[in-house]
C-alpha cells in the first residue's frame, strides 16, 4: 500500500515534472516559426486599439478569440461581417447603439480611436486561429 | 477554539457574506439583462456588472480562504497568530481595496481583462496585502510547535496563488500573449494552486469531523493535490486551442484536461469514504453537510461539466459560447463557494461559543442554494447549447439566437430566486451566532 512518503513523492514529482514541460512548451509556442499571431504586423495604432479595447472592458460584454462575456457579439473576423463603416458608426455614435433592442454604450470616439480599434480587430482578423475562425467567420459561414 | 487569535477569521468571513451578498444582487442585473430587461443600462451597464460579479467573487472568496487560514494555522501550528493586529490591518486594506474596485468599475476605471479587471495601480495594493497576509500565516506556522501536511498544503496553496498573481501583471502589445498569460493566472488558480487551498481546508474538516485519523487523510491529501498538477498544470492548455497560439496545445490541452475530472473524482471519493470510515460523529451536521457537498459538487461542476466541453473538437464550438458559464457557475459554487460555506459553518460555533449545530434553517440553506444552483446551471446549458447549434451549427446572427434564448434567463432567474433564499437563509445562521468571544475558548474544545 503507498506510503505518505511515496504519496508526497509523487505530488512534489509529479507538479516539478509538469511545470517544466510547461514552461517548455511556452516558450516553445513563442518562437518565431511556430508564430500564428503575426506578431511582426502589430503597428502603434494596433497597440493604441489594444489599450483602448481594454480600458474600456469591451471584453465585459463582448468575446474575442473567443473570449470575455457572453452577452454582446464575437468580434474576430467582425471586418468581414459588417465592414470598416458600420463599424465605425458603431463606436463613434454619441447615443447608445441599440440593434434588437440590446443596447451597447455610446462611447462616442474620436475618429482616430475608431480607426485604432479597428486596426486592432484587424490585426485580431489575420491571426491564424486553428480553425475558429472558420466557426465565426462569415466567409466560411457561406460556404458551408 | 483553542487560541484567541482564531478569532480574527470571523471578521474575514463576515466580509466574505458582505460580498457575496453584493455578487448575488449583480448577478441579477446580468440575468435580467440578458432576459431583454436592461433597465439598469444607464448606471450600471452590463459589463460593470459582469466586472463586479465576477472581482466579487474573487474578493469574497479570498477572504474566505485567507479566514480560513487565520483559523486552521493556530490550530495546526499550536500556538497564537505571531500578530492579531497586523491581521485586522490586513483585512481593512483587503475590503479598502475591494471597495475602491468595485466604486471604480461603475466609473469606467478598470483593465478590461476577464477576471482581472482590477486597475493596475490597486493591482500593487493587492501584492501588498497578500505579502503582509503570507508573511502572518508562513511566519505563525515556522514558529508553531508542528507542521502538519494540512498546514502546509493549504499554506503553499496561498504562496502559489499570490506568485501566479504576477504574470497577469505583465504588459503585452499582443492579445495573444495577453490572453496567454491571463490564463496562467485565472487557469492556474482555479483549476492548480486554489484546489491546494481546497484540500487543505477539506483534509482539516475530515480530520475533526470524521476523526479518522491524520494520516491517513493527509496521504491521500497528497495523492489528491499530486493528481491535480499533474493533470491541472498542462491542462491549461484547453484555453490554448482557439486563440492564436501553436497546434500542439490541442493535443496536449485535450489530452490533460480531460484527466481533469480525476483529481475532482478522487476528491469526492476521499471526502465520502473517510465520513464512511470515520468512527466519530461530530456533532456540526451542517458542516458535514458542506463539506461533503463541496467534495461531491465540485466533481460535477468542475469535473464533469468542464469534460463536456473540455475536447479540442467540441470546444470549436462552444468557445465563447454560454456553455462555459453553464460550466463556470457549478465550478465555482461547489469547489470554492462551498469550501468556504463550510469552513464558516464548522468554525462558527467554535469562535462564538453558540452551537447551532442543527436547525431546520440552516438546512434549508444547504438545500434551497444547491437546488437554486443547478437549476441555473440547467438554464446556462440549454441556452448554452442552444446558442451553440442556432449560431454556430445553423448560422443564425448572434441577436437573433440571444432573442431565441431569452425565456431560458427568465428560468435562470426563477433558480437563482431559490439561491438567494437559500443564502440568505445562511446568513440569518451567520448572524444568529452572534460575535466571537474568548468564552468560546474554554467551551469547546474540536
Amino acid at each position: 500500500m503507498l506510503s505518505k512518503k511515496q504519496a508526497r513523492a509523487f505530488f512534489l514529482g509529479g507538479t516539478v515534472v509538469t511545470f517544466l514541460i510547461f514552461i517548455g512548451l511556452t516558450v516553445y509556442s513563442f518562437g518565431k516559426p511556430q508564430d500564428q499571431s503575426n506578431y511582426e504586423a502589430i503597428t502603434e495604432s494596433v497597440v493604441r486599439g489594444k489599450e483602448l479595447w481594454e480600458t474600456n472592458n469591451c471584453m465585459g460584454c463582448h468575446t474575442l478569440l473567443g473570449e470575455g462575456a457572453y452577452y454582446a457579439p464575437e468580434l474576430t473576423k467582425v471586418i468581414d461581417r459588417r465592414g470598416k463603416g458600420y463599424i465605425k458608426a458603431v463606436l463613434m455614435t454619441p447615443v447608445d447603439w441599440a440593434p434588437n433592442g440590446r443596447k451597447m454604450v455610446a462611447y462616442g470616439f474620436s475618429q482616430e480611436e475608431a480607426e485604432d480599434l479597428i486596426a486592432f480587430f484587424d490585426w485580431i482578423d489575420d491571426v491564424d486561429l486553428n480553425g475558429f475562425d472558420t466557426v465565426v467567420s462569415p466567409l466560411a459561414k457561406d460556404k458551408n | 477554539m483553542k487560541y484567541k487569535s482564531q478569532k480574527v477569521a470571523y471578521w474575514f468571513f463576515a466580509l466574505s457574506m458582505l460580498l457575496f451578498g453584493l455578487q448575488i444582487i449583480y448577478g441579477f442585473i446580468m440575468g435580467f439583462a440578458h432576459a431583454g430587461f436592461d433597465v439598469l443600462h444607464d448606471v450600471i451597464p452590463f459589463n460593470t456588472a459582469r466586472a463586479v460579479h465576477t472581482n466579487l467573487l474573487v474578493v469574497w472568496l479570498l477572504s474566505g480562504f485567507m479566514g480560513a487560514a487565520y483559523y486552521i494555522i493556530p490550530e495546526e501550528a499550536q500556538r497564537e497568530l505571531v500578530s492579531v493586529k497586523l491581521a485586522y490591518v490586513q483585512l481593512i486594506s483587503l475590503a479598502v481595496v475591494g471597495v475602491i474596485s468595485i466604486i471604480g468599475f461603475h466609473f469606467n476605471y478598470w483593465e478590461g481583462r476577464k477576471f482581472l479587471e482590477i486597475p493596475r495601480p490597486l493591482d500593487y495594493l493587492v501584492v501588498v496585502n497578500v505579502l503582509l497576509f503570507l508573511g502572518l500565516i508562513l511566519t505563525t506556522l515556522f514558529k508553531g510547535k508542528r507542521r502538519t501536511t494540512t498546514a502546509l498544503v493549504l499554506s503553499m496553496g496561498l504562496l502559489f496563488a499570490a506568485l501566479l498573481y504576477l504574470p497577469g501583471m505583465l504588459p503585452f502589445d499582443s492579445q495573444v500573449m495577453d490572453s496567454f498569460f491571463r490564463w496562467w493566472v485565472v487557469h492556474l488558480w482555479v483549476e492548480g494552486v486554489w484546489e491546494l487551498i481546497m484540500g487543505g481546508i477539506l483534509s482539516f474538516l475530515l480530520i475533526k469531523l470524521t476523526g479518522v485519523d491524520r494520516e491517513v487523510i493527509e496521504k491521500w491529501l497528497y495523492v489528491i493535490v499530486g493528481l491535480t498538477f499533474l493533470s491541472g498544470v498542462l491542462g491549461t492548455g484547453h484555453h490554448y486551442y482557439y486563440i492564436g497560439v501553436n497546434k500542439i496545445w490541442l493535443i496536449v490541452g485535450g489530452i490533460f484536461s480531460a484527466l481533469e475530472p480525476l483529481a475532482f473524482l478522487a476528491m469526492a471519493l476521499f471526502a465520502v469514504n473517510m465520513y464512511r470510515k470515520g468512527e466519530k460523529k461530530h456533532p456540526n451536521k451542517l458542516a458535514l453537510f458542506w463539506t461533503l457537498g463541496a467534495a461531491i459538487v465540485s466533481f460535477i461542476g468542475a469535473g464533469l461539466l468542464g469534460f463536456a466541453h473540455t475536447l479540442p473538437q467540441t470546444n470549436l464550438y462552444t468557445h465563447g459560447t454560454l456553455v462555459t458559464a453553464m460550466h463556470g457557475h457549478l465550478a465555482f459554487w461547489g469547489a470554492y463557494a462551498m469550501i468556504v460555506l463550510a469552513i464558516i459553518s464548522y468554525s462558527l460555533p467554535n469562535m462564538t461559543g453558540r452551537k447551532l449545530y442543527e436547525s431546520t434553517r440552516g438546512r434549508m440553506a444547504f438545500w434551497m442554494s444547491n437546488i437554486g444552483m443547478i437549476g441555473m446551471t440547467v438554464a446556462f446549458g440549454v441556452a448554452g447549447v442552444v446558442q451553440v447549434y442556432l449560431e454556430r451549427r445553423m448560422k443564425m446572427e448572434f441577436m437573433e439566437v440571444q432573442k431565441e434564448v431569452e425565456v431560458h434567463f427568465v428560468v435562470l432567474i426563477i433558480c437563482a430566486t431559490l439561491f438567494l433564499t437559500g443564502i440568505t437563509l445562511y446568513m440569518i445562521d451567520f448572524y444568529k451566532h452572534g460575535k466571537p468571544t474568548d468564552e468560546a475558548l474554554e467551551a469547546t474544545s474540536n
